[in-house]
């Protein structure tokens, strides 16, 4: 038991280390998987995802901030484009690119997180999947690299 | 190595800082990302210290928490009580405050109501990558760190001497976390180079009889899983140095003093963003089986957080 648990603690770490020198990324190949968008109730569950999502944020006080010269419509249909696209469904995404579109905004870490979070309570009320909203999370975190501007 | 005094002064420091932290609120960091407090202070699981740095802070931030725990075994108890600081979410300061009470074993060495105490004060500063962020990478978050411990004096203090056991030492340490988040799972493992006997409570090395004592590297993995944004179960392993094993077969306790890894199942629960819960069945192994009939030190753990 001891030394199965020595080689498995080292078998972990050299899996990590090794990583680090081989850095991968999940493809473009992996959202031929639409799995994840049927998941979400496909394009209807996912605009009324998007409604619910920006409704929260231009209610919660950290949120808010960034919204207001915002147009809510069209933000609400870019946004449930960009997610059923990365989820695997038919759409095209036709907005600015994250880097461009954020780039205006002074954006914490902590307000990145602040975002995560509403669009956790957002999937909660929408009765999405705790591994469901994961699986789409997983996809929407890496944009932290385009989206936050204040290191 | 005894340096008790500064060592106060410091905690004293970190005391007044951590209240100072906590008058400033409304941190950013997701839920549970922050892990718990080990029962040594630094940020991870229960018993292993992860890559993550404590408290709620992220980027740009200032972080406290604190935490009580109280882990009760077959023969001994073990209270810890403590404070951690996170600043930028790059380093963490921690402190811990353990009170080991030895039960049958004190008066079988003849020292009656035998409490073992000891001082954990911690440096963590992360060195690479983001646990939670990166979730299109196999990097993990890595951090360093070290954990300085003083054992206070106490009746047991003739029999390391003897044994040629110290009553402070230091451990180093370096942890690389990731949290699958895709599937919800979060992987740490720790590689740590320490002379601790049981973490230090029963002192650091030991050289009677030709024990091995230098510090040797041991592994500590630990794996959760998320149930919910709110909930966390998992699995911790922690290897320690035998050097005491040794030590005490020359003192002609045979196999006495032999030592076994930690290990724990745990539940963790965050409720709100400032408070948590960690439940967990341990198995801390062997300690000092010459007194307890050989008994692995099987038994409960609880552990309280609140973080600002």
């Amino acid at each position: 038991m001891k030394s199965f648990s020595i080689t498995l603690a080292t078998f972990v770490l050299a899996i990590l280390c090794t990583s680090l020198t081989h850095a991968q990324s999940v493809g473009p190949s992996a959202a031929r998987d639409n799995s994840l968008y049927v998941a979400l109730g496909e394009k209807t569950g996912i605009v009324q995802l998007s409604d619910d999502f920006v409704t929260r944020l231009v209610a919660d006080k950290r949120m808010r901030p960034f919204f207001e010269k915002t147009n809510l419509p069209h933000f609400k249909l870019q946004l449930a484009d960009q997610v059923c696209m990365v989820s695997g469904g038919p759409c095209v995404y036709k907005g600015a690119d994250m880097k461009s579109s954020h780039a205006n905004f002074d954006i914490a870490k902590a307000d990145f997180n602040a975002l995560v979070e509403v669009l956790q309570q957002s999937m909660d009320a929408k009765g999405i999947p705790f591994r469901t909203q994961n699986r789409l999370l997983a996809l929407l975190a890496p944009m932290h690299r385009e989206v936050i501007t204040v290191q | 190595m005894a340096y008790p005094i500064t060592f106060w002064k410091i905690a004293l420091l970190l005391g007044v800082a951590a209240i100072s932290v906590a008058a400033q609120a409304d941190t950013g960091k997701l839920l549970l990302t922050g892990g718990v407090s080990t029962i040594e202070g630094a940020a991870g699981g229960g018993l292993s210290p992860w890559a993550v740095i404590g408290t709620n802070a992220t980027d740009g931030e200032k972080g406290a928490a604190v935490h009580v725990t109280r882990a009760s075994t077959k023969d001994y108890g073990l209270n810890s009580a403590g404070a951690v600081i996170g600043f930028n979410n790059q380093y963490e300061l921690s402190f811990a405050r353990q009170a080991f009470n030895t039960g049958i074993t004190g008066p079988q060495l003849g020292v009656q109501n035998l409490i073992l105490k000891q001082t954990i004060l911690g440096v963590k500063a992360r060195v690479a990558g983001d646990a939670v962020l990166n979730s299109d990478t196999w990097k993990p978050q890595i951090a360093v760190g070290a954990q300085f411990k003083s054992l206070d004096s106490s009746g047991l203090d003739a029999t390391l001497t003897t044994l040629g056991a110290k009553r402070a030492g230091v451990d180093l340490y370096a942890s690389a976390t990731k949290l699958f988040l895709a599937q919800g799972i979060l992987v740490n493992g720790t590689l740590r180079a320490t002379k601790a006997n049981q973490s230090g409570l029963l002192g650091f090395g030991a050289s009677l009889g030709g024990a091995n004592d230098k510090y040797r590297v041991m592994p500590e993995l630990s794996v959760a899983y998320l149930l919910s944004s709110r909930i966390a179960i998992g699995a911790e392993y922690r290897a320690m140095p035998n050097n005491l094993q040794v030590a005490g077969q020359a003192a002609g306790l045979g196999q006495g003093l032999q030592g076994d890894a930690w290990r724990d199942f745990f539940i963790a629960w965050a409720p709100s963003k400032n408070f948590s819960l960690t439940a967990a069945y341990v198995n801390l192994g062997r300690i000092v089986p010459g007194t307890t009939a050989g008994r692995s030190q099987t038994g409960t753990y609880v552990s309280a957080q609140l973080a600002f």
